[in-house]
């Protein structure tokens, strides 16, 4: 499975995680009570120039993230133009496509592996509570590992659904599709177990 | 230990699965995704701990920028939208689920996991999704709700169906319903 991360590097992809994350909060936090129009549409030209500066490629990638959010905005501009609401609906669209498209530019720029260390970095505190972070890294890595494996499995019942019916194939198909999930939970855990478990230690 | 572990990660892969499958249409005419379907199985089968714990999971992977979410998309964008809310509400919506599943021991398992599903599946995900939708894009409760009314008919079909795929897995194994255990 792809995360969503560019497929090349970038500048940006050389600042730390932390980093972009805690400027990310920063700028969202800054831009959220914000209602000039001037302000949000010099922020816009800004993260526009943001994507600009690291190539054309990267803008277009962005603006392929954007396209569910732009239907949305749509739907609030149409809103607002029908009520004479013009300015209020417009610093609404534009603060929005702000907050997504510079979230979205830190998602581009920060490989799978690091924002999984700022999220092991952030549970430090949890191991002095006794919570084994190590099961956490363990989950995630499972999740990975799975989900394309399940949505494998699901796409074979559909289609041997698709042969022996000439009904589309239905909701019903969620219960084997959750009996696959359940059973692949069984054989981990027994796999986990036969090699030893999980450690109530968190290894250093 | 571990059997937690396991069913916590399968469960979030599970949800990623039900909305990242090819279409496949829940009712005749209302294209709707299985995702908030997923949402219900985990509080219905997992129980109110674990089921939380598995959406906690399985946002936590769409906000380090995986694909998860109904149509492949996912990263930090999706938290920003005024429509997070539901994102939000996806662990206590699940939580609730199956507390109700829990504490409801007597009687059909097909209406009590519907009607767990209705309370957190789809009261208490609206309870937390009008309210920031309102703060996120500046408008009043009455709007607020009729921008969302076009979801509900399928979140209630949703809440029906989490009733019977629950029943059909307790039939199947009754040892992996741990709502039930």
């Amino acid at each position: 499975m792809l995360a969503l991360t560019l497929p090349r590097r970038t500048w940006a992809h050389d600042i730390q995680a932390g980093w972009k994350l805690g400027a990310l909060a920063i700028a969202s936090a800054l831009l959220f009570p914000v209602d000039d129009l001037w302000v949000l549409s010099a922020a816009l030209l800004a993260v526009v120039a943001l994507h600009l500066v690291s190539g054309l490629d990267v803008l277009r990638y962005a603006l392929w993230m954007m396209k569910p959010i732009v239907f949305f905005a749509a739907i609030i501009g149409v809103y607002h133009l029908a009520t004479w609401d013009v300015a209020a609906g417009a610093a609404i669209v534009l603060r929005m496509l702000l907050l997504v498209a510079l979230a979205n530019f830190v998602t581009m720029t920060t490989a799978l592996d690091s924002m999984i260390a700022v999220i092991e970095w952030l549970l430090r505190p949890l191991r002095r509570l006794g919570v084994n972070t190590h099961a956490i890294g363990l989950a995630i890595a499972m999740v990975i590992r799975f989900t394309p494996a399940l949505v494998q499995k699901g796409a074979a019942l559909i289609e041997s659904w698709r042969a022996r019916s000439a009904k589309r194939p239905g909701w019903r198909i969620t219960i084997p599709v959750c009996l696959l999930a359940l059973d692949d939970a069984e054989h981990v855990s027994e796999a986990l177990r036969a090699r030893g478990g999980l450690t109530t230690r968190n290894r250093t | 230990m571990e059997r937690n572990l396991t069913f916590i990660a399968l469960f979030a892969a599970l949800i990623a699965a039900l909305g990242l499958l090819p279409k496949f249409t829940l009712m005749s005419g209302i294209p709707i995704t299985a995702q908030t379907l997923g949402i219900m199985l985990c509080g219905t089968i997992l129980g109110a701990r674990r089921g939380a714990l598995a959406v906690v999971l399985f946002l936590a992977l769409v906000a380090v920028g995986l694909p998860l979410l109904a149509g492949g998309r996912g990263g930090l964008g999706v938290f920003t939208t005024p429509w997070a809310g539901f994102l939000f509400g996806f662990p206590a919506a699940a939580y609730v689920t199956g507390l109700v599943v829990e504490k409801w021991r007597n009687g059909n398992l097909t209406l009590i996991a519907g009607v767990a599903s209705l309370i957190g599946g789809v009261g208490v995900l609206y309870a937390v999704a009008i309210p920031y939708y309102m703060v996120g894009a500046d408008k009043g409760l009455l709007e607020a709700t009729i921008t969302m009314l076009p979801f509900v008919p399928g979140d209630l079909i949703k809440a029906v169906l989490a009733g019977v795929v629950t029943q059909a897995i307790w039939k199947a194994r009754p040892e992996a319903v741990l709502s039930r255990g």
